[in-house]
């Protein structure tokens, strides 16, 4: 379940990710789970502690306790920024030091609205050309794709670690490293 | 009036945390404020790191997890007046804003300067519409610092493989780390030109030094705190201050005003973590806040001294890149392991250049020799759709490019500048600080010419195609260095310096600036180095436990 897209805003936005890193002979954005690192991210004060900074030093994956899976708590500065750039500043004067903010959240569901209610049904062609014509929502769009396809899983996208296998990439090697070897050598 | 404390720090970066270790072994108590939170170190248990940083490229490229967050602490930018009050708001040049401040995201390349980065007026002329200037020291008056300096936040290289090195008293630390593939492929074109490749002095441990264990070849070096503190991190001086028992840290506090009264400071107003305005007073302050906070608090504090804020230099960063004929794999390896200065030591030939640009003469920078590593930033260069994966597979960027970034030096002029913002603030309610900032035609003309020589050297090392970018330029008006230096520059003219030879403000001496805006010029080099060198000598000055001044270069 989505914790902050609607169902349709849920299947728009997925749809739109499968368009910007499709599926082919390898997993893409939809095997990856990027519509849910986004909704993570816009939703992350829905989880205690917000999910905004996993945490260290070890993921686990290469040796270590898995330290990324427990997120930092913020400070009453870092929420009050998180909150601000996620939800907007809403009209509310602590949050409007330097005028108001418009929040990531109001954009992703101004951008859903303006692909449209039947992107997701769309031909991929039609699909393509609406991505094209509402730029500015895309290259956001875009920009947190590639987050949630190549970042670490723990932030709710790069599921079963698709982004970094593909790609013959190994990820977070801490605290195992590369050997000189691997460094030096070809 | 009570003084609880010897000496108030203002920052926690290489330059605070190296007072403290130097003031605290002197006897004196001292009190750390550090607008940032601590992510580096147990605050009671000083031997136990925080364990915080890792291997995450959405933390720490794209979360501002070492802060500033751009929203909290907005700067501004502009080129000139002709941009109007200002280009840009949010991130400018940001250095961490976190316990360790800037010594955590560094990679940790730490040359020294050479002796004429010193001298740059005497040795070279002035240039037209910069303020070409010799520091009121010598390289030979830092040496031992430097050497200090090299111990005590740990040195890896190799003394004697740089021709152009300036003397020094004794060897590394350390040997230099293992070497990155495809820096040995670039070095042997370099060298077939004729240029002189060396292993980065490089603040990366080797092998295990000072209770913290050798780097094992992450990739994840520059931008991220080291996960385990392999990196020279200031942990090291800020540890031995805490152990001391006579240093106290306070992270999450804003100093917001330096008190002054008849003309000497007696303490400072700061923002607590619960955001009350609290006061403490001590004999001394210690303002190392960095290249830009530094001046900014000055001018929050309502000094007037003409000259603080301006001269701000940055990098003119040049970056030659080719696409390799073999995976050279930038991503595994401390980074850079290989640099050359040739290219800022003036040749009859660059002489030839220069006069025929209108220029006396142009200096270029020390060459990285580097790759790309991360996959995000890889991801946000190649196109959406239908060819994005191919592009991953084939991953150009992160596997095959190699190539060079020229640490371009940049000379001061008056009118690049730090200020106050008229209109932007910060969360807490004070004017951002603003940058006007725009390249001379000297840094510009050095990069042209070198930047051609370096895609020329890719070509030799087998690249397929090359590519050439510089910051500020092409990519972007905002220089995207760290590097800023020169905001308080120091000299013995009160007229022309805001700081003198020791680092005290000429106007109230019991403030010592200990960080990069003392620096009169900014050399090709980065700063970290010299500004430690400089925090050991003019903080072991001000306790009266001076390191010992060499005369001359060993065997000289």
């Amino acid at each position: 379940m989505p914790v902050f897209f609607s169902a349709e805003e849920y299947r728009t936005v997925e749809a739109a990710c499968a368009r910007l890193i499709p599926t082919d002979q390898d997993p893409g954005a939809t095997e990856a789970g990027v519509v849910d690192y986004i909704d993570t991210l816009l939703g992350a004060f829905a989880f205690d502690p917000p999910r905004i900074w996993a945490g260290g030093p070890f993921s686990g994956r290469f040796g270590g306790a898995a330290g990324f899976a427990t997120f930092h708590r913020l400070t009453a500065l870092d929420e009050l920024a998180w909150r601000t750039r996620l939800e907007g500043s809403l009209g509310r004067p602590e949050r409007e030091w330097n005028g108001p903010v418009t929040g990531l959240q109001e954009r992703y569901r101004q951008g859903a609205a303006l692909l449209g209610d039947d992107f997701a049904d769309a031909a991929p062609d039609e699909q393509d050309r609406r991505l094209r014509e509402h730029k500015d929502f895309t290259d956001l769009l875009y920009e947190h794709a590639c987050q949630g396809m190549y970042g670490a899983p723990e932030y709710g996208g790069n599921r079963g670690l698709v982004g970094w296998s593909y790609i013959d990439y190994l990820g977070d090697v801490q605290p195992r490293g590369y050997s000189d070897e691997e460094v030096s050598q070809p | 009036m009570t003084r609880d404390f010897d000496a108030i720090i203002i920052g926690s970066g290489p330059g605070g945390s190296t007072a403290a270790d130097v003031l605290t072994a002197a006897g004196w108590s001292v009190v750390i404020f550090e607008k940032g939170r601590n992510h580096l170190i147990d605050l009671d248990d000083p031997h136990r790191l925080a364990g915080d940083f890792s291997n995450d490229e959405i933390k720490f490229m794209y979360r501002w997890f070492l802060g500033p967050d751009p929203l909290l602490e907005p700067r501004t930018f502009r080129r000139d007046e002709a941009d109007g009050d200002r280009l840009r708001t949010g991130e400018v040049n940001n250095v961490p804003s976190t316990v360790g401040g800037g010594g955590t995201h560094a990679d940790g390349k730490v040359p020294r300067f050479r002796e004429e980065d010193f001298r740059l007026l005497s040795e070279w002329g002035p240039v037209d519409g910069a303020t070409v200037a010799d520091w009121p020291l010598s390289y030979d008056d830092l040496e031992p610092s430097y050497a200090e300096a090299e111990r005590l936040i740990g040195v890896a290289g190799d003394a004697g493989a740089n021709p152009f090195a300036a003397w020094r008293s004794g060897p590394y630390p350390m040997p230099p780390g293992a070497p990155m593939y495809g820096a040995l492929l670039s070095s042997a074109a370099a060298e077939k030109l004729g240029w002189h490749p060396y292993p980065a002095p490089t603040a990366c441990n080797s092998v295990p030094y000072d209770g913290r264990p050798a780097c094992n070849n992450c990739g994840f070096c520059a931008f991220f705190g080291c996960p385990i503190h392999a990196k020279g991190d200031p942990v090291a001086p800020l540890r031995r201050a805490l152990v001391s028992g006579r240093a106290e840290l306070r992270p999450e506090t804003f100093v917001s005003r330096i008190l002054v009264e008849n003309g000497l400071a007696t303490g400072v107003e700061y923002v607590d973590r619960a955001g009350d305005v609290r006061t403490e007073r001590a004999g001394h302050v210690v303002l190392a806040a960095g290249g830009v906070e530094t001046p900014r608090l000055l001018l929050l504090s309502g000094f007037e001294h003409p000259m603080i804020g301006r001269n701000v230099m940055f990098h003119l960063q040049t970056y030659a890149l080719g696409k390799m004929p073999v995976r050279v794999h930038g991503h595994k390896g401390r980074s850079v392991t290989h640099v050359h200065d040739d290219h800022m030591v003036p040749d009859a030939d660059s002489l030839a250049a220069a006069r025929a640009a209108g220029l006396p003469w142009f200096k270029g920078g020390m060459v990285e020799h580097a790759g790309p590593s991360h996959t995000i930033i890889e991801a946000r260069f190649a196109p959406w759709g239908e060819r994005h994966k191919d592009h991953m597979r084939r991953s150009e960027m992160r596997e095959y490019l190699w190539g060079f970034c020229m640490q371009g030096e940049d000379l001061p002029q008056a009118t690049n500048r730090v200020d106050l913002d008229p209109k932007v603030r910060d969360v807490r309610g004070f004017p951002a600080l603003r940058v006007t900032y725009q390249s001379h035609r000297h840094e510009q003309v050095a990069s042209d010419y070198y930047g051609a020589k370096l895609e020329e050297c890719l070509t030799l090392a087998g690249a397929e195609w090359t590519l050439r970018a510089t910051s500020p330029g092409t990519i972007d008006p905002v220089p995207v260095s760290r590097h800023v230096a020169g905001t308080v520059r120091m000299g013995t003219d009160r007229e022309t310096s805001v700081c003198d030879a020791w680092g005290r403000l000429h106007d109230v001496p019991n403030v010592l600036v200990a960080d990069s805006s003392l620096f009169p010029t900014g050399a090709g080099y980065g700063p970290t180095l010299t500004l430690v060198a400089l925090a050991i000598r003019n903080t072991r000055a001000l306790a009266g436990t001076p390191a010992g001044r060499a005369t001359s270069p060993p065997g000289g």
